[in-house]
């Protein structure tokens, strides 16, 4: 264990075995964590989340406020962050997309909190009980201008708990909004969820500034790239704004200031990618095909990968769990080695073309695309794979 | 326990998705295997159409749907006509006996039909509303899938605890009535069972 963390509060662990849906687990991963506030506007498939919060944070002391929409929703859990709290909002394609001023505002700012996003179907209101995967590039690009955020992608109840708990924590960590990429099969499904005692949950706690209130200055680095925050109503002076703004956090909308600002923002992640970027593996070497894929669909996948396997083809798995930062250097070095990706996505072409940029040219990109509403059939990935492993490297 | 795939349909109210998760508990949480549920509903919160799906595995479950389903119970006429074709040559049909008219056409899959006045039998035990453990109990007995003690510690962790005796003793009364189907010769239609428990 790291020394900067710490074990979950008790009080928010509701340790046992259960049989929940992914919203409900992503609920409890968020009360683990040490979430005490959200705000949130319901929205098919995601309304379960906050549901169950509205529910049970009482009982452990936080606040769950239903805001009049979703600006207002994604706004007011930032106060609450400023405030001392932890702090999320949970919503779906629709709810997000209007979340997305607010992303770049934390982003600004350095508002450590999470966006669970249950993806379903679009564009617009498009497929409310049904699942998508079209909101990937949207988590990573929504907002205007240079930022960097952490996109996490869970494939089952089970992560909807553990990885709930591990976005709060980069979140902390990074002092960075993270985006939970959850879809709607993961999100309804009803599996076994295990959630073990409080103390063998590590939670990374505020970053809080141990300097006297004359020597904080609130995004001064000390030589680092994160900041460490102040609360309101502590005595430290703080200025929050999405303006650029210098160490004291005050506007200075010069280009040099900018240029150190935005560059740091982006640094900040970028340095640490290899260590954000999450994903599972499986017999890579000496594969002809990788199949990379996330969320829902790695599940349907590993069933044609399995049927390829069968009939002699030498197919290798890499499941992203995190999506952005995108673990580029990974499918760098695969290239290298492989003949070809085959991507399968519930959308038509996010990760491939990823995929594809961090490939370079190195070995062939194939996109298993859908539109939503449904997941593959694993005989369409299949067929796709047998494809992949007869092509002549590029 | 290999792959089986069961969906569980009938109406809003009728505890259609609450026995999908007493099985699929049963089945995870008590007996060590894998279970997916998944639920589709319309926006009606009673009366309208209503099914679960649930995947029962001893390796993980991957495909979180049913695609040719094992074992399909049934407590409505509409879940019948609309889920019943999809049902895999050989398998197992359990019916609430009273809302659902099992036809003819079935037959030449091989289908085991297995049916029971669950709704009956809850309102004899004093509330309707139990027809699901009855279902519960009553699936339990035929398939042979759960041990009958895993879904009964299911039903006893899941239901409010002021509805515990009266839901076990529901649960009971299922498995009981469905020792006495597997005694009786085995039926492709459930006509001679109708004429037997036919209320008039």
């Amino acid at each position: 264990m790291k020394a900067d963390h710490c074990k979950a509060d008790p009080r928010g662990v509701l340790t046992g075995t259960h049989f929940i849906d992914g919203d409900h687990a992503c609920c409890e991963g968020a009360l683990a964590a040490g979430a005490r506030f959200a705000a949130g506007y319901p929205i098919t498939p995601s309304t379960e989340v906050v549901e169950r919060f509205a529910s049970r944070v009482p009982t452990v002391g936080g606040t769950f406020i239903q805001m009049e929409d979703e600006l207002a929703a994604s706004i007011t859990l930032q106060g609450a962050v400023w405030g001392g709290a932890k702090a999320f909002t949970v919503t779906s394609g629709p709810g997000f997309s209007l979340m997305m001023e607010h992303i770049g505002y934390a982003a600004m700012t350095e508002t450590p909190c999470v966006f669970v996003d249950v993806q379903r179907g679009g564009p617009s209101t498009g497929l409310p009980t049904l699942p998508a995967q079209a909101d990937m590039m949207q988590a990573r690009w929504g907002s205007h201008g240079d930022y960097e955020i952490i996109a996490l992608c869970p494939n089952s109840p089970q992560e909807c708990f553990d990885l709930t708990i591990k976005a709060f924590n980069f979140a902390e960590e990074f002092r960075v909004p993270v985006m939970f990429m959850m879809d709607e099969v993961v999100g309804h499904m009803t599996e076994k969820v295990v959630i073990p005692p409080a103390d063998q949950i590590e939670v990374f706690p505020r970053k809080h500034t141990h300097k006297s209130v004359e020597d904080y200055l609130p995004y001064g680095t000390n030589g680092g790239q994160v900041p460490e925050m102040a609360h309101a109503g502590e005595g430290y002076n703080f200025h929050v704004t999405g303006l650029t703004h210098d160490e004291r956090g005050y506007p200075n909308m010069t280009p040099p200031v900018q240029d150190k600002l935005v560059r740091r923002l982006q640094n900040k992640i970028r340095a640490a990618a290899d260590r954000i970027s999450l994903f599972e593996e499986e017999q890579l070497e000496g594969a002809d095909v990788v199949v990379v894929s996330y969320g829902i669909t790695s599940r349907v996948a590993q069933r044609a990968i399995e049927a390829a396997r069968k009939s002699g083809l030498r197919v290798g798995k890499l499941r992203l769990i995190t999506a952005w930062p995108f673990p580029e250097k990974k499918i760098r070095e695969l290239a290298a080695k492989v003949k070809s990706f085959v991507v399968p996505e519930l959308n038509l072409g996010q990760m491939v073309r990823e995929v594809e940029r961090a490939a370079a040219g190195k070995a062939r990109t194939f996109a298993v695309s859908h539109a939503g509403g449904g997941v593959h059939r694993p005989e369409d990935i299949l067929k796709v794979i047998v494809e992949a492993s007869r092509c002549q490297t590029a | 326990m290999q792959l089986t795939e069961i969906r569980v349909a009938g109406f809003g109210g009728q505890g259609v998705i609450l026995s999908a998760i007493l099985l699929g508990k049963a089945a995870s949480i008590y007996q060590g295997a894998y279970a997916t549920m998944t639920q589709n509903f319309g926006p009606e919160a009673r009366g309208g159409a209503c099914s679960a799906q649930l995947v029962l595995s001893d390796s993980p479950v991957l495909y979180p749907y049913v695609t040719k389903p094992d074992i399909m119970v049934v407590m409505s006429q509409e879940a019948y006509v609309r889920f019943a074709p999809e049902l895999k040559d050989g398998g197992t049909l359990i019916v609430e006996q009273d809302l659902v008219r099992v036809s003819d056409t079935n037959t030449n899959k091989n289908i085991q039909v297995y049916s029971i006045p669950a709704t009956r039998i809850a309102e004899e035990l004093g509330k309707r509303m139990v027809l699901n453990s009855v279902m519960v109990g009553f699936f339990t007995a035929v398939t042979h899938l759960l041990d009958a003690d895993a879904v009964r510690k299911a039903v006893a962790d899941s239901v409010p605890k002021s509805f515990l005796d009266l839901n076990l003793k529901a649960f009971e009364r299922g498995l009981e009535f469905g020792a006495i189907a597997l005694t009786a010769p085995p039926s492709t239609t459930d006509a001679e069972l109708q004429l037997e428990y036919s209320p008039e």
